[in-house]
């Protein structure tokens, strides 16, 4: 008996149109109808940041979103990070390289959120990194080789800048 | 489906919300949805129709007007947070609102949504309160104003009607020159705070205060001004020893006893934080001058 909406997104540069409950959440809007499933829920409501997506390049919990409200809007998940089927960001390599994920659960919110971080900051202090990493829990690492990973990452990324798929560099969008 | 099921409507006018809560009945506003999602996913409320405001045209601003920042309801966190505006016009708020949450959630929540909420250690709750702000709403007889004293009815609960709509904030600002300071105590960076303090000084050429503000945040139901305080600091030269008296009389406030802290560590934080943040607004001063 649950009410409806048609919605169109984008997400990772690929545009969906789908019919959904109002009251679905948007993360289980992107995991269920849309298989994505790279978006991980700890919590779900809105402590832990596994859930972490972009939202027109701005870093949103969506276990704190409906999925109606993500009607014409742009998103970024965890799958739309890499350039290629192929090839890792630079991210995801330096943490790869430095051991900045155990069993992987809160590194896609953890990846999202730093996407936008290095975006805005392109080079951060350790303290800037645990601070903007402050919303995300990790049970396994102590967080010291995430934040190694995050530094490395800013190095490598002003090396060889590379645009995330789907990841509007510059614009943000006002929404009253 | 973590929510309960609810009719949803995204109006696009502040009018067309007036007019809805004004026909729903058990109806819930949604503006950033940071505190409203989480009680939805966890089935503390259970409203028959959730009104989005994502929608809303014209909610969403920052503006000086007659000596005071004008802030819409719907402006997100994140806007007041970069706002150069409010950096140069409301230092205070720029301080306080970088200890909200995360930036996951300053990015969407809302100074409305902040205000609503009525959380009693919010740090925009505390600066509103800090700054006698004045809460402006609308309803089917119009926009009125409310002083932000009397915006607290009683524990997380706004001083509106059912059918009205909070449309935004009036900050006065403080001259320029002024001293400010936020200071909290939260377990973590992003908590809320168990007590938080707010201090705005200005001072004489000689050093004396002729004006304070001293708020304390997460004491009770609302934030509580400091007024004796606040009375004792005029004609005084801001000194550690001094100040420590002064503000050893804000034990004897009430205190809120819960499981982050019993109310006797509230009281104590209430002597501590106030005499940190008025030092730190006077070095300010102070830096000011030297630059």
């Amino acid at each position: 008996m649950s009410e409806t909406r048609n919605i169109a997104v984008t997400v990772n540069g690929k545009r969906y149109e789908a019919t959904v409950p109002v009251r679905l959440t948007l993360a289980d809007f992107l995991r269920h109808q849309l298989g994505l499933t790279g978006t991980h829920l700890g919590c779900e409501h809105g402590v832990c940041g596994a859930c972490t997506i972009l939202l027109d390049g701005l870093s949103v919990r969506s276990c704190l979103m409906l999925a109606v409200q993500a009607g014409g809007h742009d998103l970024l998940t965890v799958e739309g990070i890499a350039p290629s089927a192929d090839q890792l960001h630079p991210l995801q390599e330096a943490f790869r390289d430095n051991h900045g994920l155990q069993c992987g659960f809160c590194t896609p919110g953890i990846l999202t959120t730093l996407i936008e971080l290095l975006r805005d900051n392109p080079d951060p202090t350790e303290q800037e990194i645990r601070i903007g990493i402050s919303g995300n829990l990790c049970r396994c690492t102590g967080y010291q080789n995430i934040v190694i990973a995050a530094l490395d990452a800013a190095k490598r990324m002003k090396m060889s800048p590379l645009p995330a798929r789907g990841e509007r560099s510059s614009e943000r969008s006002e929404r009253g | 489906m973590k929510p309960p099921p609810f009719s949803y409507h995204d109006p696009r006018t502040a009018a067309d919300v007036v007019g809805l809560l004004g026909t729903l009945d058990n109806a819930k506003l949604l503006a950033g949805g940071q505190s409203l999602m989480p009680m939805l996913n966890m089935r503390y409320v259970l409203p028959d129709h959730v009104i989005d405001l994502n929608r809303v045209d014209g909610l969403s601003y920052i503006r000086e007007r007659g000596g005071a920042l004008e802030i819409g309801a719907m402006t997100r966190q994140r806007d007041i947070e970069f706002s150069d505006l409010v950096r140069e016009r409301c230092p205070l708020m720029h301080e306080a609102i970088r200890q909200v949450g995360h930036r996951q959630t300053r990015n969407r929540g809302t100074l409305g949504g902040s205000l609503c909420h009525l959380d009693p250690s919010a740090e925009l709750v505390t600066v509103a309160a800090a700054v006698d702000a004045k809460v402006t709403v609308t309803g089917k007889n119009g926009a009125r104003s409310i002083d932000f004293a009397a915006f607290p009815a009683g524990y997380m609960m706004p001083a509106i009607e059912l059918d009205e709509l909070v449309t935004g904030a009036a900050f006065p600002c403080w001259p320029a020159g002024h001293g400010f300071a936020f200071v909290e105590f939260a377990r973590r960076h992003g908590d809320f705070a168990i007590v938080s303090a707010a201090a705005l000084i200005e001072e004489d050429t000689n050093g004396r205060v002729t004006r304070a503000a001293v708020t304390l945040g997460g004491m009770g139901p609302a934030p509580v001004r400091a007024s004796e305080v606040e009375r004792a600091l005029i004609g005084e030269t801001i000194e550690e020893k001094r100040l420590r008296e002064i503000c050893e009389t804000l034990r004897k406030l009430d205190a809120v006893d819960d499981i982050h802290a019993p109310s006797s560590y509230r009281q104590q934080l209430a002597t501590v934080l106030p005499r940190r943040a008025l030092l730190q607004a006077h070095q300010r001063i102070a830096k000011g001058k030297r630059s």
